[in-house]
């Protein structure tokens, strides 16, 4: 169902429809960084749109912001940022459920149903808020902490394997069939996921415990959207090794 | 009552008098219940499991939570009635963006206020101010760089401020930030004047000498019958109460 009919009223729905239809058209240019996962969301959803955009790589480690991403979102002076006709939106999932609306003939990313609809916005912010923070805490800090911080992530991940089985209704993804909201929020994580495990020794997204979630990482990350977009665990990891030196050398770059 | 529709609240919190304010705002009925913070309903730890917390909607026995969440899930349910949102996709983006700004520093309102409480204007500036260094290091998981009371609280002010002349900056000449109809934005930032005095006296901030269009806008919004009744559920000396019970239960008495 076209996710623009769900909050349009039937007076306005044509107007609408016709500006949206002359939107499409106009260019789109990405401002991102490849290790970020909230830029990985926002390709993500372009993708899936089958948008061609433009990308500009934003040296962050360097500590070299560009004009254009300074001016751009001056608020919060970080990737990603989606130009679309030269206006800027920020912040990953404002700027995925843009491309929802704005491209609403593609493929719809989030679900139809306004309740199926909060469910999705309300695990996505859990994601964000409660459970990654966990994990890059686990990751960061070291002994007690960092082991009480995995402890919190694997309970998060019981909750998200369930969301899973609720939201999925047997079928591949989050989002049913085809990948959806939930799935880029989670999926955009996964190559960092990787080399977390893979740094400290836990395993997050575990075949034992969380089942489901492993199985879709694997069908995540295959995903024709996906795959082009998400970085390899090795090259990752190399750059979180050289990301930890800059940490641990200077103060952190913000 | 329309269609079983329940709304789990507290009298002071700002979150779910963005709720109120926005069923009223549509004319839409509904049944309150006031919950306990210190004693929380079966029926809110069942339909809110995961964080526990208020405000959760509950139409027809299913449970929204997050309250913007259960602001966008009221846009799209009752079509019918003039939307929160703007019907273009870019203003949307933009309204979601700012809400989304407000919240994300709320939630560390009240997570850090409850440990810190003598401490109101430093974590209130997380509330609205925009990233900075400073502030990264202060909440970062237990990572506490220890000033001077007095020099937090300089800093804290002007952080405050700072954050309070960003929301001037994008609230500009217009009526409400939605344009000329109160919308989605206001409804997510106006339970917070509710706070304004308070925070005016602690720490001897004039907030009218430095955003005075904020302050009209504020005095606009008190003028909406919705919003006047959510306020005057939860009057100043209610938050002064509720400040002190934190205090006492924090072991900080003053």
């Amino acid at each position: 169902m076209d996710a623009a009919k769900s909050f349009q009223s039937p007076e306005s729905l044509f107007v609408v429809h016709s500006e949206s239809a002359r939107m499409a058209t106009e260019t789109v240019k990405v401002l991102g960084c490849w290790p970020s996962p909230y830029v990985i969301r926002a390709r993500i959803a372009l993708n899936i749109k089958s948008v061609e955009y433009e990308y500009q790589e934003e040296d962050l480690l360097g500590g070299n912001k560009s004009d254009l991403l300074l001016k751009s979102n001056p608020v919060y002076k970080k990737v990603p940022v989606l130009l679309h006709a030269d206006r800027p939106i920020c912040e990953s999932l404002v700027i995925v459920q843009y491309v929802d609306e704005v491209w609403a003939s593609g493929p719809a990313i989030l679900p139809s149903d306004p309740y199926d609809r909060a469910i999705a916005r309300f695990w996505a912010i859990y994601m964000d808020d409660k459970w990654y923070p966990r994990v890059k805490e686990g990751f960061f800090s070291e002994g007690e902490a960092s082991k009480i911080a995995f402890e919190e992530a694997d309970k998060g991940l019981l909750l998200l394997e369930e969301a899973f089985t609720k939201c999925s209704k047997g079928q591949k993804f989050f989002g049913g069939e085809r990948i959806g909201y939930l799935d880029i929020a989670l999926g955009s994580h996964l190559a960092w996921i990787r080399v977390i495990e893979k740094a400290s020794n836990v395993s997050l997204i575990d075949e034992a415990k969380t089942p489901n979630l492993y199985k879709w990482a694997h069908d995540f990350s295959a995903d024709v959207a996906v795959k082009d977009v998400l970085p390899s665990t090795d090259k990752l990891y190399e750059f979180a090794k050289l990301l930890i030196s800059v940490m641990k050398g200077s103060t952190p770059e913000k | 009552m329309e269609d079983g529709l329940i709304l789990l609240g507290y009298n002071i919190s700002m979150f779910a008098m963005r709720v109120r304010i926005a069923l009223d705002e549509k004319g839409i009925e509904y049944e309150y219940r006031e919950e306990r913070l210190d004693n929380k309903s079966p029926l809110l730890l069942e339909m809110n499991p995961v964080h526990q917390k208020v405000p959760v909607l509950i139409h027809n026995g299913k449970p929204v939570s997050e309250s913007l969440m259960i602001l966008e899930y009221i846009d799209e349910v009752w079509k019918d009635k003039p939307p929160l949102l703007p019907s273009d996709p870019y203003q949307r983006a933009q309204a979601r963006f700012w809400a989304d700004l407000i919240d994300k520093k709320a939630r560390l309102f009240y997570e850090y206020y409850s440990k810190y409480p003598q401490c109101v204007i430093v974590v209130f500036a997380e509330l609205i101010a925009p990233h900075n260094a400073y502030f990264q290091i202060y909440i970062n998981g237990g990572r506490r760089v220890w000033f001077s009371k007095g020099e937090e609280l300089e800093a804290a002010k002007k952080e405050l401020m700072d954050g309070l002349k960003l929301l001037e900056g994008e609230l500009g000449e217009k009526v409400y930030f939605g344009g000329d109809k109160f919308g989605f934005l206001d409804v997510a930032l106006i339970p917070f004047y509710n706070c304004f005095d308070s925070f005016e006296s602690c720490g001897k901030l004039r907030i009218e000498e430095h955003c005075p269009k904020l302050i009209a806008w504020a005095k606009r919004c008190m003028e909406k019958e919705s919003v006047s009744k959510s306020f005057a559920v939860a009057p100043p000396s209610m938050i002064d109460e509720y400040i002190l019970m934190t205090r006492k239960k924090n072991g900080n008495t003053e």
